[in-house]
């Protein structure tokens, strides 16, 4: 009977599918368990060794000298002042640009030339930045500086920005524009309170974004900020950061320089962790 | 003739030619090299309702695009022509757009609240022509939901996000903002497209109710929404005006055999 060979035949092709499918599926469980497996392992000996290094002193007290006891309080000052300087200034000319790009040019050369520049910038090495900012900032002006470091973290956090506030605004639809230019409302009042009102919770999660990509750059900051034993709130001296600190402390021959490292370390992802995980809350109430 | 025999069309016909609100003269439209209205004459009664109907691509909503001049924001679009309004051409009036816009409000087929509160999507609007003390503003916000018949289902709930609505209630909203700057003329392009029928015959009867003050221009795909709330119909084909007149007239008698096939489904 031809309706049995049918049924037969496609028996075949769904168990052959169903196969497929099962080889597929663990295919992917396993290169999931893979990766999990390793970023699991390193969270947990960032715990084990820096929760252990992490006491009041930690907080209160500066970088000690080898085998002696203190704290990373002014690499914490340092890398807090010099990713917000940062941040403050790199953000509104991230936004702004951004903005030009969706709202007032999408097509032109000038938008196309910006683009290219950004995207170059957003996949340069940290390392080349840091020399940058150095040849143009610190040998001009004589001396390692909180504002070099500032700075050259700031050039990363711009293209950051600029990308996501560039798909975050593409996203809105030409519909909400044209609602609102429907009402007579000028551009300018349009981008600023409908456009970018829509947009807000992703151009922030860019922020955020960027603020924890700088947050562990060393690179940039070992030729700018150099690094700072004692405390100092001055920005125009160098500067202590946990980044530039994990990585002296890390090497050293000195046990106590090591712990220190170790707490470095766990603070650092843990303030990464905490602004990854407000990023995701922040786009998935939108 | 089928459709007719269902869709009750208001009883009262038309006043004896009523003044135009709007008149078009020689309208020509492009995008870019497609030519998209073609010598396009018509004039539109003040305060009633005129429905445009036609096959999807026949240049409709453009016509309607071309009244506020939306079109203005897309540089490869461009029209040449006429188009008076109380006289005036607002192609090439010295008017502000915004000034113009201020004066012929849209509402769209998709419902669009801006993100923020019920109350602040009215108040976005007239706080752009009229500086309002908070309590008139409160007054405004409430004569303009009154208006588009949202009033009682909002009340209790002004500050909430304009996005919480529904569907129907969000198109309300629309036109309620565009009701709020008390415009004098409201363009309606495809504003049930997206509803249910129950919101579908609430703007409906809103729409009976806005003519006494406005002039509404509204564009759809119903004939049968054409026949029950509009006093004149336009059927446009491939950027042409085809047929003009009473949408008594349109759907009784119409003048060409295109009108009628395209009125009683058999094209289109």
């Amino acid at each position: 009977m031809s309706t049995s060979v049918k049924s037969g035949a496609r028996q075949a092709m769904f168990s052959r599918r169903k196969r497929t499918n099962a080889i597929a599926l663990t295919l992917s469980l396993a290169a999931m368990g893979f990766g999990l497996f390793w970023l699991a392992w390193i969270l947990w000996e960032t715990l084990r060794l820096g929760l252990s290094g992490i006491a009041p002193a930690t907080f209160t007290q500066s970088t000690p000298p080898p085998n002696d006891a203190g704290g990373l309080a002014n690499a914490i000052f340092g890398s807090l002042t010099m990713v917000g300087v940062a941040t403050l200034v790199g953000t509104p000319i991230g936004i702004l640009a951004g903005i030009y790009l969706v709202e007032y040019n999408a097509r032109g050369w000038l938008a196309s030339a910006t683009r290219f520049v950004s995207d170059i910038l957003l996949s340069a090495p940290s390392i080349v930045i840091g020399l940058f900012i150095f040849e143009v900032m610190v040998v001009r002006m004589g001396s390692f500086s909180g504002w070099a470091g500032a700075m050259a973290l700031a050039l990363i956090v711009i293209p950051v920005v600029i990308r996501t506030t560039e798909n975050m605004l593409k996203l809105v639809p030409p519909g909400l524009r044209e609602a609102a230019y429907a009402l007579g409302a000028p551009k300018w009042k349009v981008i600023l309170a409908i456009t970018l009102r829509a947009a807000r919770a992703g151009v922030i999660t860019g922020v955020l974004l960027a603020v924890a990509r700088i947050a562990g750059e060393t690179a940039p900051l070992l030729f700018t900020a150099l690094s700072n034993q004692f405390w100092s709130a001055d920005l125009a001296s160098p500067m202590a950061s946990l980044p530039v600190v994990i990585f002296q402390f890390a090497m050293s021959p000195y046990e106590n320089w090591q712990h220190l490292a170790w707490a470095g370390v766990f603070l650092i992802t843990l303030a990464v962790l905490g602004l990854n995980i407000l990023a995701r809350v922040m786009t998935r109430n939108k | 003739m089928s459709v007719v025999l269902d869709a009750p069309h208001p009883a009262a016909p038309p006043a004896a030619s009523p003044r135009p609100k709007i008149s078009v003269r020689d309208l020509n439209f492009y995008y870019g090299k497609f030519h998209a209205l073609k010598a396009v004459n018509l004039d539109i009664p003040e305060k009633q309702v005129t429905a445009f109907i036609g096959p999807s691509g026949c240049g409709k909503s453009t016509l309607l695009r071309v009244f506020n001049r939306m079109f203005e924001l897309y540089p490869e679009q461009h029209a040449e022509g006429q188009v008076l309004i109380d006289g005036e051409d607002l192609l090439t009036a010295r008017q502000d757009v915004a000034l113009i816009r201020a004066k012929i409000g849209m509402v769209f087929q998709k419902p669009t609240p801006f993100p923020m509160s019920i109350r602040d999507n009215i108040a976005f609007g007239v706080k752009l022509f009229e500086h309002l003390s908070p309590a008139d503003m409160d007054e405004r916000v409430e004569w303009a939901l009154r208006k588009a018949a949202l009033w009682n289902e909002v009340k209790d709930k002004l500050g909430q996000s304009g996005a919480s609505l529904s569907g129907g209630q969000q198109q309300r909203l629309c036109i309620a903002r565009g009701v709020a700057i008390r415009p004098e003329v409201l363009l309606l392009d495809e504003p049930c497209s997206a509803l249910d029928p129950i919101s579908t015959a609430k703007i409906e009867e809103l729409i009976a109710e806005l003519k006494s003050e406005y002039t509404v221009l509204i564009v759809t795909h119903n004939m049968q929404q054409a026949a029950r709330c509009s006093d004149h119909t336009a059927y446009m084909y491939l950027g042409e005006l085809m047929e003009f007149g009473t949408t008594e007239q349109m759907f009784f008698k119409p003048r060409r055999q295109e009108t009628e096939d395209y009125i009683t489904g058999r094209f289109g």
